[in-house]
């Protein structure tokens, strides 16, 4: 009795099971163009908020359809999510996670027909796949913008007598010990330091790139640790609420977080992602090659800071940012200018970078020429990984 | 009169144990659950989301089963899901509360990745493979070991340790991942080589997983109710008492069945690594551990009703996923309808096995006298 209701029960759901795919199978339009996107988290997260957004407005201005896969995390789920994205009838894939590159090439292999997109990798221009690219913007310019307003607001503290200059102190909460974390906080750095030259700086990292009470902590342990100011690479809106609990100005990444700091939040820098989503989708759409690794910048809209929060800014910020901004896009200054910056008390004259990426991290490309720092250049994702005086790494474990 | 019955006073509810209820009327309760179930979600859909819970629920269906990949992909779910759930079917049902499935399985994932990391060089493939199962199981085992030595012999709480393993095990591959990073600093590790992924079996990335889960099954079913061991697990758990009385070494048997657990765990572990992710992280058992004990409870330890059991989890949780991709919902709002619906089902073994009995009002005694 027990084994035939088991036997019933088991053969009823496989009947159920086959009904429902039959009846479904055939409904598919099979000419329609659709964007799929994968994230790793939701809207909760900064980060992938930043891109969600960015989908929104690309594919509603050029009027096609896309589905979209959130919080898929860095592992076969997302060669699944992307297969099922390919079964959904996607022309064109993305996924917005760093560790989601390889399950993507995974995928770019198995479906040759299909486009596939992602963010912050660095294998495209390696791997030779005709249908698998990376895409990132030169963020480290808007950074470099974020820290000028940081500088400004130092600068405004120790006018005020808050501190003396030599304790203008900077905590930054990033996620791992990694080039793309190295780049953001030293020119981040490297622009406050351009308007306030005594600052320094105080990193704690997270080893993750989510994780709200950790960046909180990181945070609050930062605080503790005298800095006068926050700004974060990490993706939870841990760093600036903790910033706003304490009072301390914070300079955010990714987009605004004024709805819940209103009182701290200075300015953001992010990644716009809508010139690349419409490039993308054009290319696909027309047959047109997308580029192995893509990169733009403050010219083309790709790079962006949000409106600066005037009751927290010093006054002259928006004016100060402007005039750097045209010489950035002018080509007058750089940021990873090496007569700004010393490594280990020496200017850095030459660097050779780990541009293909191998296990070994064999230094491949000379990356210094023309007195600067050629950030994004040689691939889109970010490079830079040396360690600049006046930056403290308060743990490098991660 | 009167006084001597209100101080006899008879709570306005008790739960009674009964017989459980068997055979279809059994049956009929879980599927009144499930109805159940699907209403609150649907009055919930409604007032939430706007949205049609009809239309909600066939693309939970949809997303599940509606494509052949989405079959694969459940059933490769559900073996997974199901390797960890045997694994800890024989160390609960010796009532030996591992709750630390996640780090066993995590070690014998980390083994994998090492053995092709680091013999990838000097050893072939249909060599290596077999190694990588051996250092998994290895793994698991003694990630297994640890607390039932501890447990046998100086009684230690095996829910905590077992539950501090877990940790130890995250920091293991966060610590290995970050140093074997690539690039460097990424705390990711780069995909083990192609030739030492687990075969494909016709154009099927998953059918080697499932056939091997499915083996296992039988094994396990076999192993808990014909063999000598399994019988010893029952009396273990039964009573420690009477097992001590009849002979049974319990400390050799707590020991050896958690072995046997802990190397299950370093299989699923091998089986993620080798056969579906191809890399270790610290989220790649991704809480299987934690959902396999629910699994093996609501199939009372029986390896075959697991099979509908994690089926059930499976199912949710892949038909989940379509809900939030096509309604352009948060995927909290899923689970939350997937929660619903486990959390009645649960409830439902309730109602099987206790009967709620309520006070008979005093009026309704007294007509009765």
């Amino acid at each position: 009795m027990k084994t035939l209701r088991k036997i019933l029960a088991i053969s009823l759901s496989l009947v159920f099971a086959l009904s429902c795919f039959f009846s479904l199978a055939g409904c598919n339009k099979e000419d329609e163009f659709i964007v799929g996107f994968i994230y790793l988290h939701d809207e909760n997260s900064t980060y992938d908020l930043n891109f969600i957004e960015a989908a929104k407005k690309a594919c509603d201005e050029l009027g096609v359809k896309y589905l979209e896969k959130t919080n898929v995390p860095e592992g076969s789920e997302c060669y699944d999510a992307a297969a099922d994205l390919v079964d959904s009838g996607c022309d064109v894939i993305f996924a917005d996670s760093f560790g989601h590159e390889d399950f993507i090439i995974q995928a770019a292999k198995k479906f040759p027909e299909v486009q596939f997109c992602h963010a912050t990798g660095t294998k495209a221009h390696t791997e030779g796949l005709k249908n698998f690219h990376n895409a990132f913007a030169s963020i480290y310019e808007g950074r470099y913008l974020a820290g000028i307003a940081a500088g400004m607001k130092l600068n405004e503290m120790i006018e005020a007598g808050k501190f003396t200059a030599e304790e203008a102190k900077i905590g930054y909460v990033g996620a791992f010990t990694f080039a793309e974390v190295i780049s953001g906080y030293s020119s981040f750095y490297l622009g406050a330091k351009s308007v306030c030259p005594s600052v320094t700086m105080e990193v704690q990292f997270t080893g993750s790139w989510y994780d709200e009470t950790a960046e909180k902590e990181a945070a609050n342990l930062l605080i503790s640790r005298n800095c006068k100011l926050i700004s974060q690479h990490a993706d939870s809106w841990g760093a600036p609420t903790a910033c706003e609990e304490a009072g301390i100005p914070n300079v955010s990444y990714n987009g605004s977080t004024i709805s819940a700091c209103p009182n701290t939040f200075i300015v953001s820098s992010k990644i716009d992602w809508t010139p690349y989503f419409k490039y993308m989708i054009d290319c696909a759409k027309n047959g047109k090659e997308i580029d192995a690794d893509w990169c733009k910048g403050l010219s083309e809209g790709s790079v962006i800071l949000t409106d600066i929060n005037e009751k927290v800014a010093a006054p002259g910020t928006k004016e100060a940012i402007e005039t750097a901004k045209a010489k950035l896009i002018a080509g007058e200054l750089h940021v990873f200018d090496t007569s700004t910056f010393t490594v280990d008390g020496k200017p850095l004259t030459s660097y050779m970078a780990d541009v293909d990426t191998d296990k070994d991290y064999t230094p491949d490309t000379e990356v210094v020429a023309d007195g600067y720092f050629h950030e994004s250049e040689f691939r889109s994702a970010p490079y830079f990984n040396a360690n600049i005086d006046g930056i403290t790494l308060l743990n490098s474990k991660f | 009169m009167k006084a001597k019955i209100k101080s006899n006073h008879e709570p306005l509810i008790h739960i009674a144990k009964k017989t459980p209820v068997q055979g279809w009327r059994a049956m009929l309760v879980r599927a009144g659950a499930i109805v159940a179930a699907l209403l609150v979600c649907g009055i919930l859909t409604v007032f939430l989301t706007d949205l049609n819970p009809i239309s909600v629920y066939s693309s939970l269906i949809v997303g599940a089963i509606g494509t052949p990949r989405r079959i694969w992909v459940l059933l490769h779910d559900l073996a997974i899901l199901l390797c960890i759930s045997l694994a800890v079917t024989p160390a609960f049902k010796m009532k030996f509360w591992n709750i630390g499935a996640e780090g066993q399985a995590l070690v014998g994932g980390l083994a994998t990745a090492a053995c092709a990391m680091f013999l990838g060089n000097s050893l072939p493939p249909h060599f290596l493979i077999p190694v990588m199962l051996i250092a998994s199981i290895v793994a698991g085992a003694i990630w297994g070991l640890i607390p039932s030595i501890f447990k046998a012999l100086w009684g230690t709480n095996e829910t905590l340790f077992t539950l501090m393993m877990n940790y130890i095990a995250i920091q293991l591959v966060s610590y290995f991942c970050f140093v074997f990073s690539v690039p460097k600093g990424s705390g990711r590790l780069e995909p083990i080589n192609e030739k030492f992924w687990l075969p494909v079996i016709g154009d099927n990335d998953y059918l080697f997983n499932i056939l091997f889960v499915l083996v296992l099954t039988v094994v396990m079913y076999i192993y808990l109710k014909y063999s000598k061991q399994g019988y010893e697990i029952s009396v273990v758990g039964e009573s420690v008492n009477t097992a001590t009385y009849i002979g049974i070494n319990v400390k050799k048997v707590i020991i050896r069945t958690m072995v046997i657990s802990g190397a299950i765990c370093g299989i699923a572990g091998f089986l993620l690594v080798a056969g579906a992710n191809h890399t270790v992280a610290d989220n790649t058992i991704g809480g299987r551990g934690f959902t396999a004990i629910m699994v093996s409870w609501l199939a009372k330890f029986n390896p075959f009703s697991m099979i509908l059991t994690s089926l059930l989890i499976a199912f949710l949780d892949r038909g989940a996923i379509e809900i939030a991709t096509q309604h352009k919902l948060n995927d909290s709002f899923s689970e939350i309808i997937t929660g619903i619906i486990i959390f009645f089902i649960i409830g439902s073994e309730f109602f099987i096995n206790y009967s709620v009995k309520f006070r008979k009002s005093e009026k309704k005694e007294a007509k009765n006298k």
